[in-house]
């Protein structure tokens, strides 16, 4: 299979490689994927708790180079967006952007999962605590 | 990316012609143009000279007289002839046909579409080390069987059945014995007597002959075996497969046998070598490797192996000045990972990781040295990449995570 240019590029020169820490409160940590279907990813944010601004995204892929390419160009895109502004990216613009062939669509559905993940997973950490109680309770 | 051509370590998808069978294949393109079948004048009697000496070269490889090789377009048509062949020639004696879940696809395809004609298929499960278990076997025969099909050597990981025993046991049982012999005709010794074997497929490419010309052995002694054709014609190779003869492929391929016999005791001892020095070098330089199916019984110049935590289509992509192949998903058309590894009752998640070294005549000691520092390089780039090796390293056990597969 050929891949485009820019795919190669994330391969070669992944940009954003690494870990964050997932029990800070800052940290949202999204994994998804799994080891039976070839690909797992990790993807990292770190929201600037005042402003609202992700200031850091890291991300760790086992997967094709569709996959690492996604994800690494997902960290690129989330760096200075804020909260809201991340969750409008669409596996779509990843496609177009990568250039990806129907048969790596998949890779880039995951690097939006692995994005909104991350999201989920820091909103819940800045919900205030009982919250999730209190709507358990009110059903 | 350097202009130069990547090191060629696919040698079980295909083999370079050797310049000697490219020789010997010339002068049936130019001056002795004739057809075999033509019994009229000398250009018909060179084209049948060319394909009788074919004959006696393949025979004397694998033990065969001349009378018992039928040329064929290759090892697909061969396992299609030999399959359909014999169950519509013994359909009054029996329906049952038992194989192996590690079999080309040339067989397992065929399999199916004899099901769909009413025969019964057994598919025997395969040991952890990929081999064929002969109780197994044993018991799977019926008096409705009337053939076996196990390949000799298997095309991913190289194993090696015990193919006399498996002969034996047909001889006893009284069911013919077919064997796709593709990746071990010319590369370690097959001997259809000593071996017990009635049918037989092999394919010139796989041994550095052309492509597009292999040839079924088929017994004509003790027992005599029968087939139905599955080409209508002319009536070629004794009424069992019509259409004129690829004189030049044919003569390609004897040479190709004649060369293989020659060289076989030296060039399967180097290759072993080589081998061994490769995955001496993969297995000291790094952890979690694992090689798939039984090294003991394997061909000399196969390496199967799965490296843990990294995923094979981004492995070959950092490889990418090295030909070989993975049984990852991605990397095949089906997007399932390879049967033959999961047979073996491997996980998706190591099918995923695997690479399969394919060594060859023209391979040479620095290629090998290249490749298996190029391959320590790249996994670990990758695992530093791999949330799982991470994860791994932290002493998780992957097994017991919740993944959200999708």
């Amino acid at each position: 299979m050929a891949y485009s240019d820019k795919v190669v590029d994330h391969y070669n020169n992944p940009r954003n490689v690494g870990s964050l820490d997932k029990s800070s409160t800052e940290v949202g940590t999204g994994m998804v994927g799994a080891p039976e279907c070839g690909d797992v990813m990790k993807l990292q944010i770190k929201v600037n708790s005042a402003t609202g601004i992700i200031e850091d995204a890291k991300f760790k892929t086992f997967g094709c180079g569709s996959a690492i390419a996604s994800s690494s160009l997902a960290t690129e895109w989330l760096k200075g967006k804020s909260v809201d502004e991340a969750l409008q990216i669409k596996n779509t613009d990843i496609v177009n952007e990568l250039s990806l062939p129907p048969v790596k669509i998949h890779c880039s559905v995951l690097a939006e999962d692995a994005i909104k993940a991350a999201i989920d997973d820091y909103k819940q950490k800045q919900a205030p605590v009982g919250s999730t109680p209190q709507a358990v309770a009110h059903s | 990316m350097a202009n130069t051509k990547p090191i060629y370590f696919d040698n079980h998808a295909t083999t370079q012609v050797d310049p000697r069978v490219l020789d010997a294949m010339m002068p049936y393109f130019t001056e002795h143009f004739g057809n075999a079948a033509s019994r009229n004048h000398a250009y018909g009697w060179n084209a049948e000279d060319a394909v009788e000496k074919s004959r006696k070269q393949i025979g004397s490889l694998i033990g065969a007289t001349s009378k018992e090789i039928v040329f064929t377009s290759g090892a697909t048509e061969s396992n299609n002839l030999a399959l359909k062949g014999v169950a519509e020639m013994y359909a009054e004696k029996g329906n049952h046909i038992i194989t192996a879940a590690t079999e080309h696809k040339a067989t397992l395809d065929t399999c199916k579409h004899l099901e769909k004609k009413g025969c019964r298929v057994t598919y025997l499960p395969l040991k952890g080390d990929g081999l064929v278990d002969l109780d197994m076997l044993r018991d799977a025969i019926n008096d409705k069987t009337i053939l076996i099909s196990i390949m000799y050597a298997n095309n991913e990981i190289g194993v090696v059945q015990p193919i006399a025993e498996i002969g034996r046991i047909a001889k006893e049982k009284g069911v013919l014995f077919h064997t796709d012999a593709v990746q071990a005709c010319g590369k370690i010794p097959v001997n259809v007597a000593a071996d017990g074997i009635d049918l037989l497929s092999l394919s010139a490419h796989k041994m550095y002959g052309p492509k597009g010309v292999g040839a079924l052995y088929v017994r004509r002694k003790s027992p005599r075996v029968q087939l139905t054709a599955q080409m209508d014609g002319g009536g070629h190779e004794r009424g069992m497969r019509s259409g004129t003869l690829n004189v030049p492929g044919i003569a390609g391929l004897g040479a190709a046998c004649e060369i293989a016999q020659k060289e076989m005791p030296e060039e399967s001892a180097r290759l072993r070598r080589l081998r061994d020095k490769l995955r001496a070098n993969l297995e000291a330089n790094l952890e979690e490797v694992y090689i798939n199916g039984s090294m003991e019984h394997r061909l000399p110049h196969n390496l199967n192996m799965s490296f843990a935590y990294v995923e094979g289509e981004s492995l070959l992509m950092g490889i990418n000045d090295i030909a070989v192949s993975s049984g990852s998903a991605c990397t095949s058309a089906t997007l399932e990972p390879s049967y033959v590894l999961k047979a073996l009752g491997l996980g998706d998640d190591l099918a995923h990781t695997s690479i399969r070294f394919g060594l060859g005549r023209f391979n040479t000691e620095e290629e090998v040295d290249y490749v298996g520092n190029k391959m320590i390089e790249v996994v670990n780039k990758l695992r530093e990449l791999s949330p799982l090796w991470e994860m791994f390293k932290e002493g998780i056990d992957l097994s017991k995570v919740q993944w959200t597969a999708h």
